[in-house]
């Protein structure tokens, strides 16, 4: 089955684009890395995903619905930058986060909700931090936080937005046992990814992304020499293409320099 | 305001207790919306409204008084109040997002033109309709005495205290009611968002329940000291406590302490109670600033000083 499909995705800021015509379709139960340079729209992909971000065309589906029925199917990490790591919030509170969601804002939170926030806290080692202010916790403590929230979620699709910024290495390969565990789950796992190397070892299938999507297939067939030039290196060759293509469409002017 | 000096040398107990309630359940309200405006670092979008109600304020006690209903605790009131508190925010998101300016700016210009609008029609209609512009502008809860009483467990109580009651409980359990959705929306739009609490929406009711409390602060400590009640409590609970259920009680406990230390300050010192309250308010800031338990100055210079860094990045795996 496939986790999450999206046609002619579009999204622009400020009357540039910012994504451009994305058509993929992910299957069900992969762990899938979006790479690509910086300002390509990495996040903002998922973010449109999420509703975060408003899209200007296209549609997206999760497990076959419009994504706003499939919400409480997709669970969402973001970016360390964007928390503010100040707010007087616990460890504990924030696994139990997840699981609102399911429980519904008016709702009191049980033993149910408590147990699986520890059990959430628990598989990524954090259950001894519970009581913490999650500004006194270093950069894989505080992004492992948020895995548990992810977890306590109990989603089918998991959005994560550069899980490994920030991290040191035991937390960076726990991480990626625990993303392997999900997946052996059935789970479907689409992971905001920075670094090439790793990228290959760590997912199943990989999205390159510039703007638009270059290419998207199983790892093996994706990490070419040529798709990367095409991703990263022939950046330009890109933006040509796509002002060639506008100006055939008559969209109108796009200006390279400009683009964020 | 000079009556004041002449009144207070024998001030009864009954009327202290007034005060103080009135105060007190003035701050509540306040102190429970404005942790989350604190949290939402929206402090500045709560002064803008606790301004710009004032123009809504004055143009309903004008109409009400064609009616000769005129009185300073009427609903209306609180619904022309609520009406220019949105006007405010409406046109600061125009100007922010029709324009190159930016937000601060926006906030800056729309609070201060319409509560200029405000003390206009004040200084034009004062006279004519029975409002004290000393009263909006600084605050007068003395004048609870002038009103007709209501009677209520074998007490009575001016009928003033009784909308403020009514405001500062309101808002209290608005506030409880929607916890969740006004934690989630605070800490992470982005979780908000894909749980459907829509994040949008949920900062329009925060404005409207910023519009409500203020009224009766208004009332109670005038326009230009609002922002004190709507701010320091949240703030210097934030000082005291890691958790957010303990820092909307805390707010609740400096409301009170503010309110009962304001009106015996003000009740020694001859002052404007408004103005003692939200003294006693920054005085409680200040003890919590120097000496609070999670981040007080005394207790960061003492962690640094045994060698505990208190930075993020220091904390061990």
């Amino acid at each position: 089955m496939i986790a999450l499909e999206t046609h002619d995705l579009t999204v622009t800021y400020r009357k540039r684009p910012v994504l451009y015509g994305i058509d993929v379709a992910i299957p069900e139960g992969n762990l899938i890395g979006i790479v690509g340079p910086n300002g390509a729209g990495k996040s903002t992909l998922i973010k449109a995903v999420m509703g975060v971000v408003r899209s200007t065309g296209g549609w997206v589906k999760v497990f076959g619905k419009p994504v706003k029925q499939s919400l409480p199917r997709i669970g969402y990490v973001p970016q360390r930058e964007s928390i503010d790591w100040e707010f007087p919030v616990t460890v504990m509170d924030v696994a139990l986060m997840g699981t609102y969601g399911k429980l519904g804002p008016f709702r009191w939170v049980g033993e149910a909700q408590r147990r699986k926030a520890r059990e959430a806290l628990e598989r990524v080692g954090m259950l001894p931090y519970a009581k913490r202010q999650i500004g006194n916790l270093s950069g894989g403590q505080q992004q492992r936080v948020f895995l548990a929230r992810a977890l306590a979620q109990d989603s089918d699709l998991y959005l994560m937005d550069e899980p490994f910024a920030g991290v040191d290495a035991a937390t960076e390969s726990a991480i990626v046992e625990l993303l392997k565990d999900l997946r052996s789950k059935g789970k479907t796992v689409i992971v905001v990814h920075h670094d090439l190397q790793s990228a290959r070892e760590y997912f199943d299938m990989l999205l390159l992304l510039n703007m638009r999507v270059v290419a998207f297939g199983p790892t093996a067939e994706v990490f070419t020499t040529e798709l990367l030039q095409k991703t990263y290196g022939g950046r330009l060759t890109i933006l040509s293409e796509m002002a060639e293509k506008a100006a055939r469409e008559g969209i109108g002017k796009i200006h390279p320099k400009n683009e964020p | 305001m000079d009556y004041l000096a002449a009144d207070f040398v024998y001030v009864p107990t009954k009327l202290l207790v007034w005060f103080g309630l009135a105060c007190f359940f003035t701050a509540l309200g306040c102190s429970q919306v404005g942790t989350f405006l604190v949290m939402r670092r929206m402090s500045l979008v709560g002064d803008a409204i606790s301004h710009s109600v004032l123009p809504g304020i004055v143009i309903a006690f004008l109409i009400l008084s064609k009616f000769g209903k005129a009185s300073l605790d009427s609903p209306w009131l609180l619904i022309g109040a609520g009406l220019s508190g949105l006007l405010a925010t409406v046109l600061i998101e125009l100007i922010h997002y029709r324009s190159r300016i930016k937000q601060d700016a926006a906030i800056g210009i729309s609070f201060t033109s319409l509560f200029a609008l405000g003390v206009l029609l004040l200084g034009i209609y004062a006279k004519k309709v029975d409002l004290d512009p000393d009263c909006v502008i600084f605050g007068q809860v003395e004048y609870l005495q002038g009103y007709p009483r209501v009677e209520w467990l074998g007490m009575e109580f001016p009928r003033p205290l009784v909308s403020f009651a009514v405001v500062g409980v309101t808002a209290t359990v608005i506030v409880a009611v929607l916890y969740r959705i006004l934690l989630v929306t605070s800490f992470d739009p982005s979780l908000a968002t894909s749980y459907r609490y829509f994040p949008a929406l949920v900062q329009l009711v925060l404005m409207g329940l910023t519009s409500f409390v203020v009224v009766s602060a208004f009332q109670a400590v005038g326009a230009i000291l609002v922002i004190a009640l709507l701010i320091l409590p949240g703030a210097t609970a934030y000082l005291c406590a890691n958790r957010l259920p303990m820092i909307l009680l805390l707010a609740g406990v400096h409301a009170l302490l503010s309110s009962v230390f304001g009106v015996l300050l003000a009740l020694k010192l001859e002052i404007n109670t408004g103005a003692a309250v939200v003294l006693a308010g920054g005085g409680l800031f200040t003890l919590a600033w120097l000496f609070g338990p999670v981040d007080g100055v005394v207790l960061r210079a003492w962690r640094r000083r045994a060698g505990e860094g208190m930075e993020p990045d220091a904390v061990p795996e």
